[in-house]
């Protein structure tokens, strides 16, 4: 699966893009483009490369601690010369980071840039109707973020009526201490053979220290 | 004494009307439980009269949060949560997953685990179909359509029970091979129920293929043209629906599939009826690779042999021998150790293209992973398709699409 | 008064058409022999629920098989899925629109206890929302374990006190 077909186009956008620089990528061919320049990048890989299918859309969170910090980035698939080709665009904001939306060159990122908005907070710009899609509207969080807790933060429940019927709320799932990795760094232990949580000092029974 | 009534001026009513159409739209709210969205999909719909006006799905009923939990486990781990992903294909998806984890880390199969990955991918792909076609006889008025299919992917999951130890949530691939090796005369028994199973899938396509009230429901509704699938990103059986002759498993082989003769079969109008008879064709031409990949079935190895960091040793070995034993502890608990860098592999799944992007910054757990679920790409659509169309018609369509909430919520 | 005439002591025009038998039995043999499900089809799960009803589990053997998507016209729901938090409220809203007496069979882990879904999406079982009878365990169960929880169900409901909660 080499793709000595799709290095082609990578230096044709090299030439074209002088802020572009190539991408470190395992497989498919990779370029990094300014945030400024990704519309026109999309633009030019659809028309004049024949990417004619955008596949996906997501944002990467390099942590809180890194800056950049939110990386947009987008798969082009070429239903003519059956190659990918991922194009990476750095947010220049690690507040509320931002991208400029591909709408109006691929109806598919309409939903895509929707995702990633509600899950990563990425705000594409220009979208028509950026809005939640996965969690509710009012949904005060966005969850693939790094800092925010696999198990969840206690918010309402989206319905007040069942709410307040059920007293239920949106609580932190049970997690025993975990996540379920316990990377074992150190001593190794070997009657512990098993898979056990980070932190076993809490769990339903008893809650978690402070 | 005559009291004075005025009787509502119904006629000069329906005459303005009739010059300004103005009537007023009905909000309508389908789902999320509601036996034709196929799980818990939402359309909000607006209504002039039976016409939709405007069409805006609801999504997110079924996000468990994949994504997440990924960022949170091992690669192993997370073998599992693939399953549920397509719950209708889960043997396709779990090789989508391994696939994408083995170009991570640079892993070559043997021909063996190969092939018994294409064999399952395209069991998978007859029982999601299957499923698909049942639950769209039902949709569009026809029962008996599910009990025939229904019947078929029984004896499927006998088969599958028997492989993988589980009727569908099967985790069978492991990344750098498969978990067992085939049963001794499982394959033989695969034959046998392909040779049964052609008659019976043309006894089935027969109940719709002329089928008047079925042709009448699907045939020039739900068009999609080339342009708007492309560019919608659709893909699977409703890209190829459209006309488009887009198949990976012939434009860019993985597991050699280039070594097997199979059709793709595409549609010309790319109305729902197209889409059926795509999904049919399918099933046929996935009786066929299934044939020709055990006819030549190799011998060798269920499982890299260079994936001794990322597929568990033997349970016997592990008993017996320290570096084994201190090698099972390692992938256990820390996880295969990757590479740092980015991948996306993309199966053809049943659905579609099943794609899975992985951030790797080293060691034994994803930095990010993001699924291309393709149902989530495949209903993007829905707004435009059923703008103009009939309330009984958006049924039919969604049945058409055939989706899984499951990947497309993830 | 008990008649010496021995003629009248058998009247088989009277003695096939009548059966004497508590009310409270009578209600609930009728309630567990038609006990039609709402099958609250979410996820996995629901591809069982629809295994178990089709031919070669056949769930009509037990009277179940009249599957209402209509919540009114429904006596058990069938929670075959992961209820996340952005559902839970709807299938609470479809629980309070079932009519008395009602019931809840929560088919696999995910919809008793979570599952394998421990995360910021998922409800930690369906039993937070909506009370639950019978819990299966699986994932998914297989459809002769929910066949089981069915007639668990049915032994259930022949053990409650209809006729007080009737006019309680």
């Amino acid at each position: 699966m080499s793709d000595t077909v799709a290095a082609e186009p990578v230096a044709d956008l090299l030439a074209k893009f002088s802020e572009a620089t190539p991408r470190e990528s395992l497989d498919h061919p990779a370029v990094n483009v300014p945030m400024k320049d990704a519309v026109a990048v999309l633009q030019w890989l659809r028309d004049e490369q024949s990417y004619d299918f955008l596949v996906d859309v997501t944002g990467i969170d390099w942590s809180e601690t890194t800056s950049p910090r939110f990386t947009a980035v987008w798969h082009l698939f070429s239903t003519t010369k059956h190659t990918y080709i991922r194009i990476a665009a750095d947010c220049t904001d690690d507040a509320n980071p931002s991208a400029p939306t591909a709408t109006g060159l691929f109806p598919a990122a309409d939903w895509h840039e929707r995702e990633t908005f509600d899950l990563m907070g990425i705000t594409f710009e220009g979208h028509p109707d950026l809005r939640r899609i996965l969690m509710w509207d009012g949904y005060p969080h966005h969850p693939l973020r790094k800092e925010f807790p696999l198990a969840g933060i206690e918010t309402e429940l989206p319905d007040i009526e069942v709410a307040d019927e059920t007293q239920a709320k949106v609580i932190s799932a049970p997690m025993m201490g975990g996540p379920f990795v316990a990377s074992n760094k150190g001593e190794m232990n070997l009657t512990d053979a098993e898979p056990r949580a980070k932190d076993e000092s809490w769990n339903e029974a008893k809650p978690k220290p402070e | 004494m005559a009291t004075e009534f005025t009787v509502p001026d119904a006629g000069a009513k329906t005459a303005a009307a009739s010059q300004e159409f103005e009537t007023e739209k009905m909000s309508l709210a389908m789902g999320p439980s509601h036996p034709s969205t196929h799980g818990v999909l939402r359309l909000q719909l607006e209504l002039d009269g039976e016409t939709v006006t405007n069409c805006d799905p609801v999504l997110g009923y079924l996000h468990r949060g994949d994504e997440k939990i990924a960022e949170n486990m091992t690669y192993n781990q997370f073998v599992p949560y693939t399953d549920r992903l397509d719950y209708l294909a889960p043997l396709a998806n779990n090789a989508a997953y391994a696939a994408a984890v083995e170009q991570l880390a640079d892993i070559k199969i043997p021909e063996r685990v190969q092939a018994i990955r294409v064999i399952t991918s395209e069991m998978a792909r007859v029982s999601s179909h299957l499923m698909g076609l049942g639950a769209y006889g039902i949709d569009v008025g026809a029962w008996s359509v599910f009990l025939y299919t229904f019947t078929e992917r029984e004896k499927l999951y006998t088969l599958f029970e028997e492989l993988t130890g589980a009727r569908f949530t099967t985790s069978y691939s492991r990344i750098g091979g498969v978990s067992r090796d085939v049963p001794e005369g499982w394959n033989e028994r695969v034959l046998e129920f392909c040779d049964q199973f052609l008659p019976i899938l043309d006894e089935i396509l027969k109940l719709l293929t002329r089928n008047k009230i079925f042709m009448d429901r699907t045939v020039d509704v739900g068009i999609i043209s080339a342009e708007d699938a492309i560019g919608y990103g659709l893909s699977g059986p409703n890209l190829r629906g459209s006309g488009v002759k887009s198949d990976l498993r012939k434009d860019r082989p993985y597991w050699g599939y280039e070594q097997y003769e199979f059709d793709v079969p595409v549609g010309s109008k790319g109305d729902c009826y197209d889409r059926y008879l795509c999904r049919g064709e399918e099933m046929k031409q996935s009786v066929r690779i299934i044939r020709q990949a055990i006819a030549k079935f190799p011998a060798g190895d269920y499982y890299a042999k260079d994936a001794v960091r990322i597929f568990a040793p033997k349970k016997d070995k592990v008993m017996t021998s320290m570096e084994e034993l201190i090698n099972n502890f390692m992938i256990v608990t820390e996880g295969p150790q990757m590479p740092a860098g980015e991948v996306y592999f993309e199966a053809e799944n049943p659905k579609g293209t099943l794609g899975f992007f992985i951030v790797s910054k080293g060691g034994g757990v994803p930095w990010r992973l993001k699924i291309r679920g393709p149902s989530f790409c495949n209903l993007s659509i829905l707004p435009k398709v059923c703008q103009d169309e009939l309330v009984s018609d958006v049924v039919s369509i969604l049945g058409s699409l055939d989706f899984v909430m499951g990947e497309c919520d993830r | 008064m008990v008649s010496p005439n021995t003629d009248v002591a058998f009247d088989n025009k009277i003695e096939g058409d009548i059966v004497i038998s508590r009310l409270d039995a009578v209600i609930n043999w009728v309630r567990t022999n038609s006990m039609w499900p709402m099958p609250m089809g979410l996820a996995c799960c629901a591809i069982e629920l629809m295994g178990t009803a089709s031919a070669r589990f056949d769930i009509a053997r037990f009277g179940a098989e009249v599957m209402r998507f209509s919540p009114r016209q429904a006596d058990c729901m069938i929670v075959a899925g992961t209820v996340t938090y952005k559902m839970a409220p709807h299938v609470r809203r479809i629980y309070d629109q079932m009519s008395e007496p009602k019931w809840v069979i929560a088919m696999g882990a995910c919809a008793s206890s979570g599952g394998m879904y421990r995360s910021y999406a998922t409800l930690q079982g369906v039993d937070r929302i909506v009370p639950v009878d019978v819990y299966v365990s699986g994932c998914p169960p297989r459809p002769e374990a929910l066949l089981d929880a069915l007639i668990k169900l049915q032994d259930k409901v022949k053990k409650t006190p209809s006729l007080r909660n009737l006019t309680a």
